[in-house]
């Protein structure tokens, strides 16, 4: 386990782009990169400072979006003429922070518990999966809904969580062609990623069941998403039934 | 008041700048491609600059507006004409009758930008007009326009509200429209110089035979190109370091180059995150040229200063700014 101190002292800041910068703990999957990058984007939401128009949360940092009109007037000490003013504006102020950084609670969090419904039509791989490890269906449900899940980082689709912590005992390669529609909420597994599909898009994940939670709410300005980078997640086994009455509820937005 | 859309064109749709502030839910920024155009487009009739416009891709939409409507057309030149009368770019127009305005194929640049006073009375989903095909929300519907569509106007600025009715005690009965003399001069959208570029996070995971490939050899747009990406075709770049990438974070230009050595370049429909290393980015300054070269162009490379990219952006900046100052005294 890296030190903590370090891991913020040693961050490494690049420009991505002039309007953008990228702060990175590490350069692999790893929880505690993971909770420095949510910690410090935590504090610069807080902080709300004018000219930083966003910071994205990634599996090993945070990229800050920012706009250097705003910044041109703010004052820099010691200015390398190589670099560009506002990525040394941020820069400092990122240091600043990063020096007096109180991480954010890590345990205490509750779990964010999200129903599946596994097999048949609405998980099409599951049998494949099972087959593929040389295990019943039923053991494959067991070990998905024993993992310990940490939500890295939001993408790839709005309210799309990548997952971390897939039980190794049923990590599977990706299907060799990519389905052109996958629906929306199915569950999947791709190598030691697992994850939910909030739209329906095309994908080449391994697809065991899916979820009635509408996990992409746009109407919802404060969260769109249901899941953000941080949640501790839990999957748990329900009947076609409950599916379609969670649906049904989810559906009519009394949720 | 109403627009009537006769013909949509292949690809219409409506941004604004983009929705800020929830890429973090995975939500993309979509918004204009070329923000320069679609900014000045919107201060030529009055509006805030980050009122939405029409974006139209290669072949213009066949609108109907109502009279009093104002209009102004920025960006690539669609060939549009009211009545078989040329319709001048540029420039505030003043429709004094129910007229129909043509837009045609693109005799320069590759998106047109179509903005009216009042603007565009759509919801703002999550701060923003700009349409989220994927999602299929924002914008008119969630999607590109379509023939038969009907778009309504907002409400019009006192601004605008002066200007027409200055326009209008000149108006005669005969013409179906009438403009100004004036307008904002903008060849540099056109400019065939190079692109500029800053080094991408992963500049040095490249051979130097192939960082060499990159500022001396033409790449391609190809015709797999559209909002989300321009597709490049050219001498393949290759890694000298293969270590695997985890997925992070990319802007608006950032260039990624998959496994066959292949750059893209990530524009307004990017994705928030990206797997693929990144050799470089677009400049802010350079994106809107970009966004007006069509497919099959050649693209050139040169690499500047971070210093220096910072300083051609404030210097387009300052030059809408001093349009805007400008506009906003003749409108008065």
């Amino acid at each position: 386990m890296d030190n903590i101190e370090d891991l913020l002292k040693n961050a490494k800041i690049q420009p991505l782009g002039e309007a953008a910068l990228q702060v990175s703990f590490g350069e692999t999957i790893n929880p505690q990169y993971s909770r420095c990058a949510r910690s410090l984007a935590a504090e610069l939401d807080k902080r709300a400072l004018p000219g930083i128009k966003e910071a994205e949360v990634g599996y090993t940092g945070v990229a800050i979006f920012y706009d250097p009109l705003l910044l041109r007037k703010e004052k820099v000490a010691n200015e390398d003429p190589n670099l560009s003013h506002s990525f040394q504006v941020i820069s400092n102020l990122v240091r600043e922070i990063l020096t007096n950084l109180k991480l954010s609670g890590e345990d205490n969090s509750p779990k964010v518990r999200v129903p599946v419904c596994y097999g048949g039509e609405y998980g099409p791989d599951l049998e494949y999966v099972a087959e593929y490890h040389k295990m019943t269906p039923e053991e494959v449900i067991k070990k998905h809904t024993s993992g310990d899940y940490l939500v890295y980082m939001i993408g790839f689709a709005p309210g799309f969580p990548y997952v971390g912590g897939l039980p190794e005992e049923i990590a599977t390669p990706r299907r060799s062609t990519p389905r052109l529609i996958i629906p929306k909420g199915s569950v999947g597994i791709a190598g030691s990623q697992t994850g939910a599909y909030p739209l329906e898009t095309p994908g080449g994940w391994q697809l065991i069941g899916r979820t009635p939670l509408e996990l992409f709410r746009p109407t919802d300005m404060e969260h769109p998403s249901v899941l953000s980078a941080g949640d501790r997640l839990e999957f748990y086994a329900i009947s076609e039934e409950e599916y379609k009455r969670i649906a049904a509820q989810e559906g009519s937005g009394t949720k | 008041m109403n627009i009537l859309v006769k013909k949509s064109g292949p690809m219409t749709t409506l941004q604004d700048l983009g929705r800020i502030g929830f890429q973090k839910y995975g939500v993309l920024v979509n918004g204009a491609m070329d923000s320069f155009s679609s900014r000045l487009a919107n201060i030529l009739v009055g509006n805030s600059p980050s009122e939405a416009a029409l974006e139209m891709t290669m072949l213009g939409a066949t609108l109907e507006l109502p009279a009093g409507s104002l209009f102004a057309l920025t960006g690539a030149d669609l060939a549009a004409n009211i009545d078989g009368k040329p319709v001048p770019q540029f420039r505030p127009v003043y429709v004094t009758k129910a007229s129909t305005l043509r837009c045609g194929f693109s005799k320069r640049g590759c998106r047109g930008y179509f903005a009216i006073a009042g603007g565009f009375d759509v919801p703002l989903v999550m701060g923003s007009k700009s349409t989220y095909l994927r999602a299929k929300m924002g914008g008119y519907q969630g999607r590109v326009l379509q023939d038969g569509d009907s778009l309504k106007i907002g409400a019009i600025s006192a601004l605008a509200q002066k200007f027409i009715q200055k326009l209008s005690a000149k108006a005669s009965d005969a013409a179906a429209f009438i403009s100004v003399p004036w307008f904002a001069p903008c060849d540099f959208l056109f400019g065939e110089e190079v692109i500029r570029v800053v080094k991408g996070q992963q500049y040095d995971w490249f051979t130097p035979a192939s960082i060499q490939d990159f500022f001396q050899e033409p790449y391609l747009i190809t015709l797999q190109s559209d909002r989300m990406g321009y597709r490049l075709d050219g001498k393949p770049l290759e890694r000298r370091d293969k270590k695997e990438l985890v997925s992070e974070p990319v802007t608006f230009g950032s260039i990624q180059v998959p496994a066959d050595g292949k750059p893209i370049i990530l524009l307004a429909d990017r994705q928030t995150a990206g797997g693929y290393p990144k050799i470089a980015s677009v400049i802010h300054a350079d994106l809107v040229r970009l966004a007006q070269r069509q497919p099959n162009y050649k693209l050139h490379f040169k690499e500047v200063s971070l210093a220096e990219a910072e300083h051609l952006y404030f210097q387009q900046e300052d030059y809408l700014t001093q349009l805007a100052d400008i506009i906003e005294k003749r409108l008065q």
